[in-house]
């Protein structure tokens, strides 16, 4: 036997998932290595959260093989969830319970004694900065901090592989910021990520590795710097137009960018123009002649690797 | 032999964890017991009010065995197998449909290692402990007003155990059929001509023939009958035949919630 360590905490082949006729995951592969950060991402619908409630043991694959921990998630479902965390996509804390109650009552479930329930929820409300709450309602928390309350729930058996369905979904700048610390303390001290989510800056911020889904299938791998060499360029030109421009800009301006960029990918309000040096395709597009509203040089996303991939963006 | 092997895989028989729902739930109780104490006073206002109030002008009934008995006597048992039903009723579906649809606590505990065999049995086991607590209030009151005949009473919280385990299995399995708040209305039209009709306050012999079959046909006519054997001291083979009745509905309840709730949940 492998060390552990070598060991994939999780391993995909072929694995499918589906309802009826429809098919939410479409036969994907991947593997997660321990204390790695690694990210589903794609849109709405795409088949992410599937593939997390078949990792969690609640969803039985409908194909191909899925290992969790060195698991059978349809054999070993309890043995394998009593390792894992799970953050769900919607708050689905005890209303009925206090804060702390919430924690404590969540430990029991992995049979954790109160004593030592009570020892874990006051150590896990210090670290999500939610201590001064402990004997309030949940009730009356702000979106920011019912997720918290979630995470700190989702580490009260101290679990191998933590599992984060978009995370900051709904939650506003600051409150994202926040979450986005603690989850980058949790890689540091070695907890495996596994999140979805369809924000490019989330998946850039936290992620070691993702991969890309869309209509249920795997469509690329890598590290999102990995991801941004391969189906990008280093920088992108923003052209935007006046409204209406919608035709010409679909014409890419009757031809007259032709050769100015590697590729140019026509919006409906304005073009991005895939280039090595944006400064450059700037002075190039008025040496041609063409005068857009307001021109934008930016670094190359993983919005720009999403769009090369599928055409489409991914937050509609 | 092989009724129960074939029963037996269908049943939540990993249910070791289910005593972790009901931890949970005294722990929501333990701050709105008030609730809990309501459930207590519901029969004995009925039993003050009909019992006592209407028994007054009545006088006596004629019992199990042909005997007169006072009035109170006869409807007594009547209301303490109702609260049982009730008590298993109300536990099972309001509760557990705030649970199952809006809080989604179950979801959220087949994250961890509870599985769905806990949650169909720890539910039933809260609903019946609770429906349990308002008997045994309701008996000392049945006790301390001189309305128990026969030393059998003693048996009579097992009986309600039984009528609580029936009630909260089928209570839950029809819970997971409902959809939204008014499917509730079909509960109590259910559960409102029960009360009623189940020979509660008057007995089997009142009714007209041809709907003293459908009576008997009906769960709570044999928690009454049980319960009134119990507490006036006859009984027979008919209440045997309501503890058969009784547990096999229970045991049916919860073959269906374990379904039901594996179709819901594990998706």
């Amino acid at each position: 036997m492998l060390p552990l360590s070598s060991q994939p905490l999780i391993h995909a082949r072929r694995l499918t998932k589906r309802f009826g006729s429809f098919t939410a995951v479409d036969g994907i592969d991947f593997d997660v290595a321990p204390g790695e950060a690694f990210g589903f991402l794609g849109p709405n619908g795409a088949g992410k959260t599937s593939t997390m409630r078949m990792i969690g043991c609640v969803s039985p694959p409908t194909g191909g093989t899925l290992r969790v921990l060195g698991m059978d998630p349809v054999a070993d479902g309890p043995r394998i969830r009593a390792r894992l965390g799970v953050v769900p996509q919607q708050d689905t804390l005890d209303e009925e319970l206090t804060v702390e109650e919430n924690l404590v009552i969540y430990a029991r479930y992995f049979d954790i004694p109160y004593r030592e329930g009570r020892r874990r929820a006051a150590e896990l409300l210090d670290f999500v900065q939610l201590a001064e709450r402990a004997k309030s309602e949940v009730e009356p928390l702000s979106g920011g901090m019912k997720r918290r309350l979630t995470i700190a729930r989702g580490l009260i058996n101290e679990p191998n592989l933590l599992l984060l369905d978009e995370p900051t979904t709904g939650l506003d700048p600051q409150a994202r910021h926040l979450l986005w610390d603690r989850l980058y303390r949790l890689k540091q001290r070695g907890v495996t990520l596994v999140l979805t989510t369809h924000y490019m800056d989330e998946a850039e911020q936290l992620c070691d590795r993702l991969v890309v889904m869309d209509k249920a299938k795997i469509v690329a791998e890598g590290s999102p710097r990995q991801l941004i060499e391969r189906y990008s360029t280093r920088e992108v030109l923003e052209l935007r137009f006046a409204p209406g421009a919608q035709e010409s800009l679909d014409g890419q301006l009757d031809g007259k960018l032709d050769g100015i960029a590697e590729r140019i990918e026509p919006l409906p309000d304005r073009l991005l123009l895939y280039t090595s040096d944006g400064d450059a395709a700037i002075d190039a597009v008025h040496a041609r002649g063409v005068e857009p509203e307001s021109v934008l040089v930016r670094r190359s996303t993983l919005e720009d690797v999403f769009l090369r991939l599928t055409g489409r963006t991914l937050v509609d | 032999m092989t009724l129960v092997t074939r029963i037996a895989p269908a049943l939540p028989l990993r249910g070791r964890r289910a005593v972790r729902l009901i931890e949970r739930n005294s722990l929501v109780y333990r701050r709105t017991w008030i609730v809990i104490l309501s459930g207590f006073f519901e029969p004995l206002f009925y039993l003050l009010g009909i019992g006592f109030g209407l028994g007054s002008l009545i006088g006596g009934v004629t019992g199990p065995d042909g005997r007169e008995i006072s009035y109170g006597v006869f409807v007594a048992p009547a209301l303490l197998a109702t609260s049982a039903m009730n008590g298993a009723i109300y536990e099972t579906t309001f509760n557990v449909f705030f649970k199952l649809k809006y809080q989604k606590t179950y979801d959220v505990m087949l994250n961890t290692p509870l599985g769905v065999g806990d949650v169909a049995l720890g539910e039933v086991v809260w609903a019946l402990i609770r429906g349990l607590l308002y008997s045994l209030g309701f008996l000392v009151v049945m006790l301390l007003l001189g309305l128990a005949l026969s030393p059998l009473v003693l048996l009579a919280p097992l009986a309600s155990l039984l009528m609580g385990f029936a009630f909260s299995a089928v209570g839950m399995s029809v819970t997971t059929y409902l959809r939204k708040w008014t499917d509730f209305d079909l509960v109590f039209v259910v559960t409102m001509p029960l009360f009623l009709f189940s020979a509660t306050f008057f007995p089997l012999s009142a009714y007209p023939e041809s709907l003293q079959l459908i009576v008997q046909l009906t769960p709570l006519y044999h928690g009454v009958n049980l319960l009134r054997g119990l507490t006036t001291g006859v009984v027979g083979v008919a209440q045997v035949v309501d503890v058969v009745y009784l547990a096999v509905m229970a045991l049916l309840g919860l073959i269906v919630v374990n379904r039901r709730l594996n179709k819901l949940l594990i998706k």
